[in-house]
């Protein structure tokens, strides 16, 4: 069973804390006895002053300290003189990091177990008990501030002034939309706006060339033919426009497939024979091209397995079929890649015969 | 002019004396001086927590000094070979800087990343601690709520974090982030052009995280943790049952010296380890992922632990969308389920827990005394169930790397998450409780028969029987009078009750020579009976 303990005043007498004959640990408890708190055990943790044991501990927390001392020394030194400066090849400068790890760290854990073995290992053991003294406020003390607080309503008198019921509505409610207004009316930004409203466009859209078709480019804008991509092989592209392969056009990215010829029959067949048709005639020989941004979201459906025809997404495992439309088979994408309408221009380099068909990227609630 | 003599010796008295004079301080710190703690490893995660967030607040600062939050297009001209001329953003460009060209930068970015991982790992293992030992009932539900806000508060500034450097993975995490703004019902597209000003990525991400990343958020999180220690203070900590201890007091040490000096140890103790890590394991290694580009992403691109488990869910999620035949057709795809509904939920959830127990059990009492998990069973099932969810959640945000690791199949990864998802938690929750109950009935067993021995008897008619030490008093025929159960660690083994030699004590060779064996006492007989000190 476990005992309870009344500390506190009802317990014991309170001391004179000015009676000369009290040591420091009397004054010290009366202080206690006041907060209310009892001490049970108070204890050294060793059999006399200056015992072997104690010295012992004393000579163990002053080696902690002292090694905590010399690794933040080295810490320092090595700071300084080490050098630094990132080389290429396996150098000395490989090593930096992990140095100032290291004596940092170990200088830390050195000081903090010093501490801690002063705290836990030198000091006296103690067992104290406090009351709690969570008492909720009295009835009467709960009653007084209740009242109080009507009254300071009815100082303000709202309830029997209508008329002001209605100011503070009026009149106040426009200042907190004033305060919120700009914060909201400046970040606002129209998602539709404009003749190529930015979820429906990309930069293939022949608007951004100057109404000719866009050109299909690597990286660094260089035009491609036919014959660059090897059979079975892909390729990223961009839009041959300005800054076309940037961020700035972050949805355009397409990925270039040079299908085996009887894959490209398949694509072909089952492309004539998109139920909307958006994808009929789509493809160029036995080429195609397909939105690189995934439809569920919009992480770069990169990883092309020439084996299944199937492009994987890695950031959550969306597979989309490539010789059906890119057709989502499995994983948490619900719609196809849009595709590319491919051509040839006159001088024998790829172009978009038209923007994408389907809007690219992930999917949104007014897409039609 | 005679100079009033100046003795040193007083000048700490008149300093005190001046002081109080001004603050009336002593009443009050004299009270402080003698707080009262009651103490439990289990006590010290919370205050990992809180450590880490200094940390995060010293390195954050420094790396504020060479940070710069910008999206202009820079070449990089810098130390690292591999990318130089390669085109970037100002932010990413500024993050490569601080590693390479900034002497013990490196240093300073991995020992923020590891304290921020270390701060929302600590705030799980509490908020755990404090689900399965109730201390979050009356009247400490709102502290548990702040605590709540703090997990979601650290999981954006996090999630702002991560983005800032503007490297492949970051851009990757702020792309998902915007489809996920998107699938949002009727506002979805107009809350992703405000966030990034426009269409994805924008000009401005980087800045606008900047902000809420260094200033907001910390903000913010500073005021709840004031809150929420101020709370801890005021209302005083909770304590295990035990000897001595009752609900209207605390039993420990005085916060000075021994208390305090052990959180300063404590403190220095965490700095190391987090230095320790950031010295030793690389983490967010930005010039291997390269800038930011929408076409590209690496396969195993994960992201930081507290957020792998929203990844596993949108991963799990199967692609059912909502199309709705209105006008031109509306649609909600299938990420708003986990990404929006889910994670709204998982942060709302648990702030009504308190409120939902308290009603369900009818207890309307104040509580400053722990709960054993086991006296809980349904509380631990519940507990239980929201881990392995999680946990399952979790797993499955890197399922490409184990399918790739262990040569599963990665769509059988998948299938296991989405059926794990559903079976694993009601199981846990099942198997949890019967545990409890299954303990709570061994404490009972040994209250009211007392502690086997394993001590075989042979009775005279032949029959067998194992003979148990009683815990207190006996009747007149030596059977134990059953006991009542007190909330706390019933001893279950001989030497716990003193009646056997202690555990050797000493890792490579015993501190202490091991006691002789005591004879054991004859069943009935006078029984030393020590305090329960083990357990703690």
């Amino acid at each position: 069973m476990t005992a309870v303990h009344h500390a506190g005043e009802a317990g014991t007498p309170p001391t004179d804390v000015n009676d000369p004959h009290l040591t420091r640990f009397d004054i010290v408890k009366e202080g206690l006895r006041r907060d209310d708190i009892e001490i049970v055990t108070y204890e050294s943790q060793f059999h006399g002053q200056n015992s072997k044991a104690e010295k012992r501990v004393v000579r163990n927390i002053s080696l902690l300290f002292a090694i905590a001392g010399l690794l933040t020394l080295a810490f320092l030194v090595f700071y300084i003189i080490w050098p630094w400066q990132f080389e290429l090849g396996h150098t000395m400068s490989d090593y930096y990091t992990p140095i100032l790890g290291i004596t940092l760290g170990l200088g830390l854990l050195a000081l903090g177990f010093g501490i801690l073995a002063w705290a836990k290992k030198l000091l006296p053991h103690e067992l104290s008990i406090q009351q709690r003294h969570g008492d909720p406020s009295s009835d009467e003390d709960r009653l007084i501030t209740g009242q109080t607080m009507m009254y300071v309503a009815d100082e303000l008198g709202v309830q029997r002034r209508p008329l002001l019921k209605g100011a503070i509505a009026l009149g106040l409610a426009p200042v907190g939309l004033a305060a919120a207004a700009p914060l909201v009316g400046g970040l606002i930004e129209d998602p539709h706006k404009g003749d190529l409203p930015m979820m429906y466009t990309t930069g293939f859209n022949p608007e951004h060339n100057g109404g000719k078709p866009v050109r299909l480019t690597r990286e660094d804008g260089s035009p491609i033919r036919p014959e660059d991509v090897s059979t079975g092989g892909q390729m990223t592209v961009f839009p041959g426009i300005p800054h076309g392969a940037t961020n700035h056009w972050a949805d355009s990215p397409t990925l270039l497939i040079h299908l085996r010829a009887d894959d490209a029959a398949e694509t072909r067949k089952n492309a004539d024979a998109d139920k909307n048709g958006r994808n009929r005639g789509s493809m160029w020989g036995n080429y195609v091209a397909y939105s690189k941004i995934c439809t569920h979201a919009g992480c770069p459906a990169s990883l092309y397995e020439q084996q299944t025809n199937r492009l994987l997404c890695p950031c959550h495992q969306s597979q989309f079929l490539i010789t059906d439309n890119a057709q989502p088979v499995f994983g948490p994408a619900t719609r196809r890649l849009p595709m590319l309408p491919l051509t040839v221009d006159e001088e024998g380099f790829f172009v978009a015969a038209s923007d994408f068909k389907d809007t690219v990227g992930p999917d949104f609630w007014e897409r039609p | 002019m005679k100079r009033r003599k100046v003795d040193l010796a007083d000048a700490p008295v008149t300093f005190a004396k001046g002081v109080d004079d001004r603050f009336q301080a002593a009443t009050p710190l004299r009270g402080l001086l003698n707080k009262v703690f009651p103490d439990h490893w289990s006590f010290l995660i919370g205050e990992i927590a809180l450590f880490s967030f200094i940390i995060l607040l010293l390195t954050g600062t420094f790396l504020t000094l060479f940070f710069d939050p910008s999206m202009k297009e820079v070449a990089y001209d810098g130390s690292y070979p591999a990318l130089r001329g390669t085109m970037m953003s100002a932010a990413f460009e500024s993050s490569l800087n601080l590693s390479f060209e900034v002497r013990g930068g490196l240093f300073m970015r991995q020992m923020h990343h590891w304290a921020a991982l270390l701060f929302m790992a600590s705030i799980v293992v509490h908020m755990a601690r404090v689900f399965f030992t109730g201390a979050f009932r009356k009247p400490r539900e709102i502290n548990w709520v702040i605590g709540v806000l703090l997990f979601l508060l650290g999981f954006f500034a996090g999630f702002t974090g991560y983005s800032l450097p503007d490297d492949g993975l970051s851009g990757t995490g702020l792309r998902i982030a915007s489809a996920i703004m998107l699938t949002i019902p009727v506002i979805g597209t107009w809350l992703s052009a405000a966030v990034f000003g426009g269409e994805f990525p924008g000009e401005f991400i980087i800045g606008r995280f900047y902000i809420a990343h260094v200033l907001i958020i910390p903000g913010i999180l500073l005021a709840l943790i004031a809150a929420h220690l101020g709370i801890v203070f005021k209302q005083k900590h909770t304590q295990w049952p035990g000897p001595m201890r009752t609900n209207e007091n605390v039993v420990g040490e005085r916060m000075f010296p021994r208390y305090a000096m052990k959180q300063g140890g404590f403190f220095m103790a965490v700095f190391g380890v987090v230095a320790l890590m950031a010295g030793l394991f690389q983490i967010n290694p930005i010039w291997l992922f390269g800038p930011y580009r929408a076409s590209e992403v690496s396969s195993a691109s994960q992201p930081d632990f507290y957020v792998m488990f929203m990844d596993g869910l949108v991963r799990l999620m199967p692609n059912w969308q909502i199309y709705i035949p209105i006008g031109n057709g509306y649609s909600i795809p299938p990420m708003f389920w986990p990404a929006v509904v889910g994670l709204g939920a998982l942060f709302t959830l648990p702030m009504a827990y308190p409120w939902l127990e308290a009603r369900k059990l009818k207890d309307k009492r104040i509580h400053h005394l722990l709960e054993r998990p086991r006296d809980n069973p349904e509380r631990v099932g519940i507990g239980m169930m929201a881990f392995s969810f999680w946990f399952i959640a979790t797993i499955s945000g890197a399922n490409d790397v184990i399918a790739d690791k262990f040569h599963i199949s990665l769509n059988a990864m998948t299938w296991a998450g989405r059926i794990g998802l559903v079976l694993i938690p009601p199981l846990a929750y099942y198997i949890s409780v019967r545990i409890c109950l299954g303990l709570q009935q061994h404490d009972r067993q040994v209250l009211a028969h007392g502690v086997e021995t394993g001590i075989i008897k042979r009775l005279p008619n032949g029959q067998f029987v194992e003979v148990h030490q009683p815990l207190g008093p006996v009747d007149e025929h030596g059977h134990p009078i059953p006991l009542e159960y007190a909330g706390w660690v019933v001893p279950k083994k001989m030497n716990r009750l003193g009646a056997l030699a202690p555990a050797v004590k000493g890792f490579f060779y015993p501190v202490e020579k091991p006691a002789e064996i005591p004879v054991s006492p004859a069943v009935g007989g006078p029984v030393k009976k020590e305090e329960i000190k083990s357990g703690r």
